[in-house]
């Protein structure tokens, strides 16, 4: 269940493959793997984002991840689970995060995901400072609800 | 006691550092180091702290070589 924290940018697909490849190629027990892959959008609040920049407090993001994957294990039957997340510059579309979590069945690789990435979003000690095409500079305040219209 | 300080996101700019330490003898609570090291500053709302790494509240008490952190909500993902 390991935690990666990219200060460059990532391919998602990629090191999902390698890490399949490399760590669970030989386990038969899987029957399902669930992925989520947040990407930065350009656009926030009504305004053109040219440029986020991920801040975090190294030491304790990893210590917080660890948790959150230890207790998605502890609640659900998983196989496994990843997470990579960037820090630094981010461009429009480049990705911020993937959650990986296999298992034999797949409710438990979906809900294990979706717990693991709500927790991330409220526990994990990131801060996304946005630059606008205008080049003002603002912190964003909070995480949103995760749906269009919240 | 010698107490690290960690400062980050908007609360870094809020404060205009990143890092305090202060020397103290008595038992401080998080609430009493945020106020002696920041000489009572107006604590933002919602601000959060972790001690060591661990969110906590603030009446927790600090030990020796602790490190205390403030900073905003977290908005990674």
């Amino acid at each position: 269940m390991p935690v990666i924290i990219k200060d460059t940018a990532f391919l998602p697909y990629q090191v999902l493959q390698n890490y399949e490849e490399t760590t669970l190629g030989q386990n038969t027990a899987i029957g399902a793997c669930n992925i989520f892959i947040g990407t930065m959008r350009d656009f926030n609040e009504g305004d053109q984002i040219k440029v986020l920049t991920l801040e975090h407090y190294p030491g304790m993001t990893e210590k917080q991840l660890d948790k959150i994957l230890a207790e998605a294990h502890q609640q659900w039957a998983l196989v496994d689970s990843l997470i990579v997340h960037r820090v630094g510059d981010l461009l429009p579309n480049d990705p911020i995060v993937l959650v990986a979590t296999w298992s034999s069945h797949r409710g438990d690789a979906f809900d294990a995901c979706r717990f693991i990435m709500e927790n991330l979003k409220s526990k994990a000690p990131f801060w996304k400072k946005e630059r606008l095409i205008n080049e003002q500079e603002r912190w964003v305040i909070s995480n949103s609800k995760g749906y269009l219209n919240t | 006691m010698s107490i690290k300080i960690r400062y980050f996101a908007s609360l870094k700019d809020y404060i205009g550092r990143s890092e305090d330490e202060i020397i103290y003898n008595e038992v401080l609570t998080v609430t009493e180091v945020w106020q002696q090291a920041t000489q009572n500053k107006v604590k933002p709302q919602n601000t959060l702290v972790s001690v060591n790494m661990d969110y906590v509240n603030w009446d927790e008490p600090v030990s020796d070589r602790d490190e205390v952190a403030f900073f905003p909500p977290v908005t990674g993902g």
